[in-house]
């Protein structure tokens, strides 16, 4: 080993370094309620009887599902600006941009989860007199959610990890800090090694918690 | 019948096993000689598989001793895949490998296992497929035979492999009723050639027909070890008096 | 929107070359194409010795198994290609560090093909292990009892089925490897997403370029599909619900 690292710089840049994180977290919450929402609506509509809605809600999942997300990064940074004709800064792209991939994603499981709810739920709902949309609202979807739970979150860790792909449009989130920060201080590989520890930690306690809501719900049935 | 004289083909010695805290065997001890059919039957979870998959090694148990023609399955030092190679195993659910056609799946342990040509294990596979009546079959996969049909090509894998003595796990308790008798035949014509075998099974048609004794077994222990002619005229302990009213009034 | 479409723009020569943007695309599409299938090599191989090592009943091996993919889980794809790019040269010794960061040819493309390859190898793993625990508890003991080893119940008779069974979850696998090799273009492999960024800049032609560039995505991930369900088609047994035509 001929590296000899020097982590005391980790000290000083924390307060930087947590300005990125704060990013990070930030664009994880706002892409998964919203990508939550939207894909609940999205999954809806794939089930829905009318067919030209369920088939523009399908295109919509496969061709986010099947383009990269950098490039779909790199297409949102590009297009936004051109619809709205004014710049939009790198953060607040990727919010918009994550939000509408991953409902994508999210739709998918939803749709799952609508689909796992016994059909005589959905019967008895009617029978008590409740419209489609009281039916979903207060039957079926919280039957869904409570159902994919486990799965909702694996999605979420994923997203976590995901939001470092900001890096390809330059916004500063935890990556970009610690990319900055090692410029900085002239310690690029210390900082790249705490920023794995971090994403690292994060992750896998959420797919610790991941794991115990698993065994819990296995459990029940 | 009098086989004391040779040493026993099977022989377990105070046998017991714990999963965890659960003790799923206690101090279960018989023999089976050479020849001998032995069925053992009782009540579901009495650990009647466990007991049976013991002597082959299949299930680890923690007291005791079993002993397959003189060789200690639990020593750690025993190769078990050897002496396996010469156990024949059936199972409830046949166990058919599902991507082989039917005679790779007779031939299989024969080259692998044994050692032997693939000419010399097809030609043994097609012998033993005629046994059972199911020639027709060999370049079928397993998913596209009956039950019965699937029963009757695991027992043929099994008698690939000359094997010294037969271990049946429940063989007929997945089957439809319809296809439980050409499995008992090809089992009762076994017996009557002289294979020794240890069966599970609630047959007790067949256990009356060639079995030489019966074992009853409940949580986990050995109740009534018995020559047949006892075990179906009077059963010593209460437990199978009720568990045989049950099951022969179906 | 106010936008100067010129879809001629790919056939137009590249500024301070002599080369043509689709030259530029055409060559990504060959990098993303190799850093892909190379990964996917590694990752088969690898994801399918660490899923079955996380079945086998040694205690130690299944621990192993498991920290291999949770490492490679857990950490971004590209945190992970920083770190093999920057950080594991350091960790070398002095003078093989020396020789990765000066000599090793098209070291960008060794680096992100084995990143790229442990990244997916966790998580073929994990559908491999599922696909083995999935199997009826009867098939190893079958195996173990005709007097085959423990390696040869897995090798002839566990792994042929369970692989089969995985085919599907593997071929979204196959599919996203080409997806996650854009990732690649941050440690400077030239491969497609590079060049749509490089292109954009140059030519000031976005949209069309952006357009071509997933245009060549979706191809990839077609081709993948197509394959992995020929395979799929092929390898059918007959007499199981699936291969029931």
């Amino acid at each position: 080993m001929h590296g000899d690292f020097d982590f005391s710089v980790l000290a000083d840049s924390l307060p930087f370094l947590w300005t990125g994180l704060q990013f990070t977290l930030k664009l994880t919450i706002v892409a998964m309620l919203g990508g939550i929402a939207l894909g609940t609506l999205l999954a809806l509509a794939r089930l829905s009887p009318f067919a030209m809605l369920a088939k523009a809600a399908s295109w919509y999942v496969n061709i986010m599902r099947s383009i990269p997300l950098v490039m779909v990064i790199l297409w949102f940074f590009l297009v936004i600006p051109l619809l709205t004709g004014q710049p939009m800064g790198a953060e607040n792209s990727a919010l918009v941009t994550f939000t509408l991939f991953e409902a994508a994603f999210y739709c998918e499981i939803m749709r799952a989860g609508i689909q796992s709810v016994a059909r005589g739920q959905v019967a008895a709902g009617y029978a008590l007199g409740f419209t489609y949309s009281q039916n979903m609202r207060l039957v079926i979807l919280p039957q869904a959610f409570r159902n994919m739970v486990p799965v909702l979150l694996t999605q979420t860790i994923v997203l976590f990890q995901d939001t470092s792909l900001v890096y390809a449009i330059g916004a500063k989130d935890l990556l970009k800090a610690a990319e900055v920060a090692g410029k900085n201080y002239n310690r690029p590989v210390e900082m790249v090694i705490f920023a794995a520890v971090i994403y690292f930690v994060v992750c896998y306690s959420l797919s610790f918690v991941v794991k115990r809501l698993q065994q819990r719900y296995a459990i029940k049935r | 019948m009098n086989q004391m004289t040779n040493s026993p083909m099977i022989e377990l010695r105070n046998v017991s096993k714990w999963y965890g805290q659960f003790q799923v065997l206690t101090d279960c001890s018989t023999q089976v000689s050479k020849g001998e059919v032995i069925v053992v039957c009782g009540p579901s979870g009495s650990g009647k598989s466990t007991l049976i998959k013991c002597v082959n090694g299949l299930e680890a148990f923690q007291q005791g001793e079993v002993i397959v023609k003189g060789i200690s399955v639990g020593d750690p030092k025993t190769a078990l895949p050897k002496l396996r190679a010469h156990v024949g195993m059936v199972f409830q659910h046949f166990e058919l490998f599902p991507h082989m056609t039917i005679t790779d799946n007779l031939c299989i342990g024969q080259i692998k296992v044994l050692g032997r040509s693939k000419d010399e294990a097809q030609q043994k596979a097609a012998k033993l497929l005629d046994r059972v009546g199911l020639k027709a079959q060999a370049h079928k996969h397993p998913g596209q035979l009956s039950g019965g049909q699937q029963q009757r090509v695991a027992i043929a894998r099994a008698l690939c492999m000359d094997p010294i003595c037969m271990l049946f796990d429940e063989p007929t308790s997945a089957l439809d009723p319809e296809m439980i008798n050409e499995v008992l035949d090809v089992m009762v014509e076994l017996a009557k050639e002289g294979m020794t075998m240890m069966c599970v099974s609630h047959e007790m048609g067949f256990a009356r027909k060639v079995a030489h004794r019966v074992i009853f077994m409940d949580q986990g222990r050995i109740v009534e070890d018995a020559t047949k002619e006892d075990f179906f005229g009077t059963p010593r302990s209460e437990r199978a008096q009720l568990f045989l009213s049950k099951i022969l009034s179906h | 929107m106010n936008y100067h479409w010129n879809w001629g723009i790919f056939l137009e020569q590249v500024k301070g070359g002599d080369e043509t943007y689709l030259d530029w695309l055409l060559t990504g599409f060959g990098w993303t194409v190799a850093v892909s299938l190379s990964a996917w090599v590694i990752a088969l191989t690898l994801g399918i010795l660490f899923g079955l090592l996380r079945t086998v009943p040694s205690k130690a091996l299944v621990a192993l198994a498991t920290a291999w993919v949770e490492l490679f889980r857990n950490i971004p794809l590209l945190v992970q290609m920083f770190l093999w790019f920057f950080v594991v040269p350091e960790l070398l010794p002095a003078d093989w560090g020396l020789w990765v960061k000066q000599e090793l040819p098209a070291k960008e493309f060794f680096t992100a093909t084995i990143c790229l390859g442990l990244f997916t190898s966790s998580r073929v793993a994990e559908q491999v292990r599922a696909g083995i625990q999935a199997l009826p508890r009867g098939q190893l003991m079958a195996g173990l009892a005709m007097g085959l080893t423990l390696p040869q119940t897995y090798r002839y008779v566990l792994l042929p089925t369970a692989l089969r069974m995985v085919v599907p979850p593997l071929t979204s696998e196959f599919m996203n490897v080409f997806k996650n090799s854009s990732v690649a273009f941050a440690i400077g492999v030239m491969e497609l997403t590079f060049q749509a960024r490089q292109m954009q800049e140059d030519s000031e032609q976005g949209i069309e370029t952006f357009l071509a560039v997933t245009l060549l995505y979706f191809i990839c991930a077609f081709t993948a599909n197509r394959i992995m369900a020929v395979i799929e088609t092929r390898t059918r047994i007959p007499g199981t619900i699936a291969g029931q035509h």
